[in-house]
């Protein structure tokens, strides 16, 4: 089986790093793209309407159209916004959340996964920095609308971060291994979500909240926030802000398969297509909550995830340390 | 430990916001994420329609009251036409009557299917609010073929109403009944148990029974309190005391029992559409009005349930074809007076759920 990690750091198998990198950029781009068109149109249905339908067949085109609409358009940055802050978070957002992709097996090749010993740890560790992107948006914006999403969002990804981390011990420990590669392995037989049925839901729980997707999708409550931390953005900065979330949307299903329904492994089929059709399943997930669950509320949010999910996580833990004991 | 300084923000909330249902605007003072003080600003949908009445014949008055509570313009045209009515001592069709408490029920369950729809919306969840304009949709549409709008009916006229139902309407109706209350199941299932929806509304935005009398409300704001108020059934106007339903009554006056009141209410209407549909009998629809109308003169009132509260008509007449002044009784502005009361001392996320709860149309607060 090849591994990057394995090979020996000439020029050529550099650039094949680089293509390697180039590759999953351009695709997770193009999974976002599409991800938001079926997003769009899944709801659509879900709420009895068609969904975009005028550029290209079915509307096919559309979010090339809205990218585009984004990029032309003109760059604002407020008067009284700390203006290097400002153009820096949407960056600083953004480049994680496709430096977390690095570690997610796509296939059984692994040509375009770094094998990383810490795979998990550092997709952990990665993610959590979009967070300081979240806060400096909301800060340097200047606006009421943006501090009070910027901190809500702060207060929230940093919470459910924890019951995330947690959920995901339990699968450390059962594969022995933070080399997701390895825990791709250790599913051969069965997958994760059997024995860690309580981990997964935890998983996914936090993981919605981690998104900011519906139910917790508090900071940028159009209702009573306008657009939250990124109310001052406009132009391609607000695009990046929106990659990020639809990204991290990608990457945490990708997560999810991996650790738990048993990454790219699967019959009959290639191996990626395995691992397509699993991400894609969750992501519809991810969709269908969302046209189906109202928002939560923040005080509520917060208890939700030091009251329930981490005693929650904790017990899963617990049980699964004694059961691996056993 | 230094004292921390820290100062309280004041937050514009409006009127451009997604969530005010119009032009409202909310100056909020926020101590935190909690509210310290709440200033609400009415009247960028002003219109003065009260004066504007003045210069206006009776019949001419109608249209405009269409615009003031946009959503069950039915309900308003009846009000005008009914305290005329009153004032001028006419007899109304049977026919007449019976197409008139169809319409206006429906247009109730339309209005409270808004209610449902919006409130759900202000609280994050797309869906229902798409589902509940399907359902209004169909009524909308059976109001089209009875009047030919769909929003501003002027349906009603003083002695009746203006068209007769087309072949096949009523018939329309009938089957529309079973059909809503299949729909309202299926709300149920989606919204009522959501745990989610029940912790953002239940005990939030109390209104006491005492703080509801003394702030004049009335409508589902002032039976989710316990009051067990309706005029349809406590001052009868109309054909009303001909109906079998019942009046829905909540006792702990949240932002949940007037979600309940406002779901439970369209079934009650749909069963006195039901009762209507079974009692309606041919004949004509407009009674024998004198050519010019001209109220007597003096001073004439009369409330009817709307589908906000008590919506009264208050004619001053001095003998004219034109009301020397005219008064309107506007539920939503009424109810929206105890707004800051409730705000004061909540937090900021549920200022939403309060306000959307209270159930206003800005057409008709700004009159």
């Amino acid at each position: 089986m090849f591994h990057w990690e394995s090979t020996p750091l000439t020029g050529l198998s550099f650039l094949g790093m680089v293509i390697g990198a180039v590759v999953v950029l351009l695709i997770a781009l193009a999974v976002v793209t599409y991800a938001i068109y079926f997003e769009r149109k899944f709801i659509g249905w879900m709420q009895l309407r068609i969904g975009p339908n005028r550029v290209g067949p079915f509307g096919l085109f559309q979010s090339f159209a809205d990218i585009l609409k984004l990029l032309i358009k003109e760059d604002v940055i407020p008067d009284k916004a700390d203006r290097i802050m400002f153009l820096l978070a949407p960056v600083i957002a953004f480049v994680p959340s496709f430096m977390v992709l690095a570690v997610i097996p796509f296939s059984s090749t692994h040509v375009f996964t770094a094998g990383l010993n810490v795979g998990v740890l550092y997709y952990l560790a990665i993610s959590a920095i979009t967070i300081l992107g979240v806060v400096l948006g909301g800060w340097a914006s200047n606006n009421k609308y943006s501090l009070i999403g910027g901190m809500r969002s702060a207060a929230q990804m940093i919470s459910y971060e924890i019951p995330l981390g947690l959920s995901i011990v339990g699968v450390v420990l059962l594969s022995g291994s933070l080399n997701m590669n390895v825990i791709v392995a250790h599913q051969a037989k069965m997958w994760f979500i059997i024995p860690q049925i309580i981990g997964f839901v935890v998983f996914i729980i936090a993981g919605l909240a981690e998104l900011n997707r519906t139910p917790f999708d508090l900071p940028e409550a159009e209702s009573e926030l306008v657009a939250g931390y990124h109310t001052e953005y406009s132009g391609f900065r607000f695009a990046f802000f929106m990659l990020t979330e639809y990204v991290y949307a990608f990457a945490l299903a990708a997560l999810a398969t991996t650790l738990f329904l048993g990454g790219w492994s699967g019959p009959f089929l290639p191996s990626w297509l395995w691992f397509v059709i699993k991400t894609a399943a969750v992501i519809f997930f991810l969709f269908w909550v969302r046209a189906t669950m109202p928002r939560m509320r923040g005080d509520q949010l917060m208890s939700f995830a030091w009251k329930v999910l981490i005693p929650v996580a904790l017990f899963n833990l617990l049980l699964t340390g004694g059961l691996y004991l056993l | 430990m230094a004292e921390l300084r820290s100062e309280e923000m004041v937050l514009n909330v409006g009127p451009q916001h997604p969530s005010t249902h119009g032009v409202f605007r909310l100056v909020v003072t926020l101590d935190g994420e909690q509210i310290v003080d709440a200033d609400p600003v009415v009247g960028y949908l002003h219109r003065g329609t009260e004066k504007l009445a003045e210069d206006l014949q009776y019949t001419q008055i109608i249209p405009y009251t269409d615009r003031l509570d946009y959503l069950s313009s039915m309900l308003n045209n009846y009000a005008l036409v009914h305290t005329v009515e009153y004032a001028m001592d006419l007899e109304v069709p049977a026919r007449a009557e019976y197409l008139r408490i169809i319409v206006m029920e429906l247009n109730r369950v339309a209005s409270h299917l808004v209610f449902t729809g919006t409130y759900l919306l202000d609280l994050g969840a797309m869906s229902p609010f798409l589902y509940a304009f399907m359902e209004r949709e169909t009524i909308v549409e059976l109001f089209n073929e009875i009047c030919g709008a769909r929003l501003t009916y002027n349906y009603m006229r003083v002695g009746g109403v203006k068209w007769d139902a087309p072949a096949g309407w009523l018939q329309k109706v009938r089957d529309f009944i079973p059909h809503m209350r299949e729909k309202m199941r299926m709300y149920h299932n989606l919204i009522s148990g959501n745990e989610i929806f029940l912790d953002r509304v239940k005990g939030i935005g109390v209104i006491t029974q005492e703080d509801a009398i003394s702030f004049a409300m009335s409508g589902v704001n002032l039976r989710s309190t316990g009051i067990n108020w309706d005029l349809r059934k406590n001052v009868p106007y109309g054909i009303y005391d001909q109906f079998d339903f019942n009046v829905i009554v909540a006792e702990h006056g949240d932002c949940l029992d007037r979600y309940w009141i406002h779901m439970k209410e369209i079934e009650e209407s749909l069963k006195i559409v039901e009762q209507a549909l079974d009692k309606i009998s041919e004949g004509p629809v407009l009674g024998k009005v004198p050519k010019m109308i001209r109220v007597p003169a003096g001073e004439y009132y009369r409330g009817i349930e709307g589908s906000r509260g008590e919506l009264g008509v208050y004619i001053v007449s001095d003998g004219k074809d034109k009301p020397y002044r005219l008064k309107l009784r506007r539920p939503s502005f009424v109810n929206l007076q105890i707004l800051k009361k409730m705000l004061i001392g909540q937090n900021m996320a549920n200022l939403i759920a309060i306000l959307g709860a209270v159930d206003i149309v800005l057409g008709e607060v700004d009159g």
